[in-house]
């Protein structure tokens, strides 16, 4: 390789369209791991990273853009990129254009386009194991010499002509930038492109049958949306189901850590803050770590397959009868593993309207983060059994309700911004459906480590220390001689959780409840552990083995109980979706009509559950 | 024999299975004509391909999935109304 003799940095930007594998092969030739998924719209935002083996090479992987005049926000954070529009990033050295195989004609188009900025450019001719296996024989050659650029040819995902590329990008460093030329209308644009790509194709290939024999099912008029309902219980009822077993586990292990403690250190506040602050608070969300990872499996599959589109299709029509369009499905589902994620990748939409409304309704989509709520109120109050024969479990059932009502209440708020927000056109809906895929183990094994070490980082940290910070203050001031109450009641926790509960007490909330939602603002998840620390505290030493599921049912009111889940489908308790909502809209207004709605909803939703259900309960 | 040109119509009101090929896309009609022609063309829609109607929502039979070249779209009825076909 020329290294050039100072040690000048070299930028080279990743540029094709949507899911021709620019982050698998950005991941390969960086050693990072950037979201790869089979569905256009994975990436919205720029990541760079050093090229291994050549450190002085930076990679940025952008979004996918179909052209140099951008639709989509996602779109124009690469066209600004491009041509060095953005504020805090000057215009890179060179471009790898990334093309699908098996979709030249089209592909190539682009790359003329992206020729004519001047810019040094090598072509990574991607996904050519997939043209293989179609029979797709391309004249690599004939397209370099025609092009004028280096063509490579790769299989990003198996590390298959990664040397190669990296060479010919080392090289890049020594090309000079070009002046722009002009492009033909987009019209002989195409001729153009596709008179290359016929000239260069030595065999046609026979197209991807998998994909049309699997579209002729999921996409089937009646087999389609049933397959597409099913998919999603299954998927709820798994989450609750099967995480059953390990989730036991660490409950066990949990409750004999503590034993084991309480047996060997002596009575005081260490072992109060070890047992009643630490393990009864991070141990009572640390256990839904394997609820989170079936979620996960699920949400990872789905978007790796290439299924995750079709839903979108599928979904168009219920959307559009809010307003929004099937693209706005993407973000939504991406919401139920967390809202930041789905909020972000609003930006694939491209009307501002539109966009926004997806932004404020994604909160509504139950983020994982909600999971240990429900599932702790409805262990506590729901009995463990089987309906419709055995074979669905309620406890499941009552969890897929609570999901489905989140996506219920997010359609009809969609309607009301949408009445509010719109000029009533009507947004074209138009979207690339890819080929099927097999998912791949490990890249699936993969993401579900990282989930994994974010949710026990987590755990470790937001969460341990605002345990330890409740413990102090539900520890202290001691309380006063001849005391009835626990002493939890007249410490701090205990004055601040009186005050608050006067708000809430038309809800049913108690205290105990009103304190956990503080801590809750941090992370939805942290009010389990807030409820596990305070119950802790004001427990006698023998149901310190209690688990929290057995506290709260006997602590609350069916009523109560209903209360606190109503709460938890609305409550706009969590600051990183905040923020993030101010970064993409670009402005205090929108997060704050989002807290506004979504506190009034679940106030409102919480008193009615609660008062319907003591009439009932009479 | 085969009939060599048939009907030019719009790709909106075809079936599934029905198709032919592309003629020409609109720019005029609609308020948004010009700037949803552009986005058809970015996507891949040309005149010379063939573009046939795969499947249609089950939900009002709109939007519709077409195979036009190799690639695989998913569009409303309202946008692939702008691309007109000649039937075979
Ligand atoms: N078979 C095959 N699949 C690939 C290749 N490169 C990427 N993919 C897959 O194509 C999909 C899109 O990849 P991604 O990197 O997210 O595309 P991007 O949208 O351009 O960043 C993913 O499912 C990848 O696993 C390749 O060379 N061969
Ligand atoms: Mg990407």
């Amino acid at each position: 390789m020329n290294a050039p003799e100072t040690v000048k940095t070299l930028r080279i930007a990743l540029v094709g369209n949507p899911n021709c594998g620019k982050s698998a092969l950005f991941n390969t030739l960086t050693g990072l791991r950037q979201k790869v998924a089979n569905y256009p719209g994975a990436t919205v935002e720029r990541h760079s990273g050093r090229m291994t083996g050549a450190p002085y090479v930076e990679l940025i992987d952008l979004p996918g853009t179909y052209s140099l005049t951008p639709k989509s926000p996602d779109e124009a954070v690469t066209c600004d990129a491009l041509f060095g529009r953005s504020a805090f990033e000057a215009r890179p050295d060179g471009i790898v254009c990334v093309l699908d195989a098996t979709n030249l004609g089209q592909h190539l188009r682009f790359a003329l386009e992206l020729k004519a900025t001047g810019l040094p450019m090598v072509v990574a001719l991607n996904m050519t194991d997939l043209a293989r296996r179609e029979g797709i024989e391309i004249d690599v050659e004939g397209l370099s010499k025609r092009l004028g650029v280096p063509v490579i040819e790769t299989v990003a995902v198996r590390k298959t002509g990664i040397a190669e590329i990296k060479a010919a990008i080392g090289v890049l460093g020594t090309v000079s930038e070009q002046a722009p030329t002009d492009l033909p209308p987009l019209r002989q644009l195409q001729r153009d492109a596709r008179a290359m790509a016929r000239e260069v194709t030595l065999a046609e290939g026979s197209g991807h049958k998998i994909t049309r024999q699997l579209d002729a099912l999921f996409l089937h008029p009646v087999a389609g949306p049933i397959i597409l309902f099913s998919l999603l219980f299954v998927m709820f009822q798994a989450v609750f189901s099967w995480a059953e077993t390990p989730m036991d586990m660490i409950d066990g292990g949990v409750a004999s850590l503590q034993g084991w403690l309480a047996d060997t250190l002596p009575d005081g506040w260490v072992l109060s803050l070890l047992n009643d602050g630490i393990l009864a608070g991070v141990g009572s969300v640390v256990i839904f770590l394997p609820q989170i990872l079936i979620l996960f499996t699920f949400i990872l599959a789905l978007e790796s397959s290439g299924y995750l589109v079709r839903a979108a299709y599928l979904m168009d029509r219920l959307m559009s009868s809010v307003g929004l369009n099937g693209r706005a499905f993407i973000p939504l589902l991406s919401s139920f593993a967390c809202a930041i994620p789905g909020i972000m990748a609003a930006r694939t939409i491209a009307d501002p309207k539109d966009r926004l409304t997806t932004i404020l309704i994604a909160p509504l989509m139950t983020c994982s983060a909600r999971l240990p709520v429900y599932t702790l109120v409805i262990a506590a109050f729901i009995p463990n059994e089987s309906v419709w024969g055995g074979m669905v479990g309620l406890q499941g059932l009552v969890m897929f309700g609570l999901y489905l009502s989140g996506i219920v209440f997010a359609l009809l708020a969609a309607f009301v911004f949408k009445r509010v927000l719109s000029d009533g056109k009507r947004q074209p809906f138009l979207l690339e459906l890819p080929k099927y895929q097999v998912p791949h183990l490990r890249y699936i094994f993969v993401g579900l480590l990282e989930r994994a070490k974010v949710f026990l980082r987590r755990a470790g940290t937001i969460i341990l220390t605002a345990m330890i910070i409740l413990w102090v203050l539900g520890s202290y001031p001691l309380p006063p001689e001849g005391a009835t109450e626990p002493d939890i009641a007249y410490s701090y926790v205990g004055i601040i959780g009186k005050g608050l509960a006067t708000v809430f007490a038309p809800l049913g909330f108690n205290w105990e409840i009103s304190v956990a939602l503080v801590p809750g603002l941090a992370a939805r998840e942290v009010a389990v552990a807030a409820l596990g620390t305070v119950y802790a505290l004001s427990g006698d030493e023998e149901v310190v083995a209690d688990s929290l599921v057995g506290l709260l049912a006997s602590g609350w009111t069916l009523p109560t109980a209903l209360a606190f889940l109503a709460w938890y489908v609305f409550a706009p308790q969590c600051l990183s979706t905040i923020a993030v909502t101010k970064r993409e809209t670009g402005g205090w207004k929108w997060p704050l009509v989002m807290i506004g709605y979504l506190f009034g909803l679940a106030y409102l939703a919480a008193f009615l559950t609660y008062r319907i259900a003591l009439a009932f309960s009479a | 024999m085969q009939q060599q040109t048939g009907e030019t119509m719009r790709l909106g009101t075809l079936a599934p299975g029905q198709g032919g090929r592309i003629v020409a896309i609109e720019e005029a009609d609609a308020p948004d004509g010009a700037d949803n022609a552009e986005r058809l063309r970015e996507l891949g829609f040309a005149e010379e391909l063939d573009a046939t109607v795969l499947h249609q929502s089950p939900f009002g039979r709109d939007p519709i999935v077409v195979a036009v070249g190799s690639m695989t779209v998913a569009l409303r009825r309202a946008e692939a109304n702008l691309i007109l076909v000649k039937t075979q």
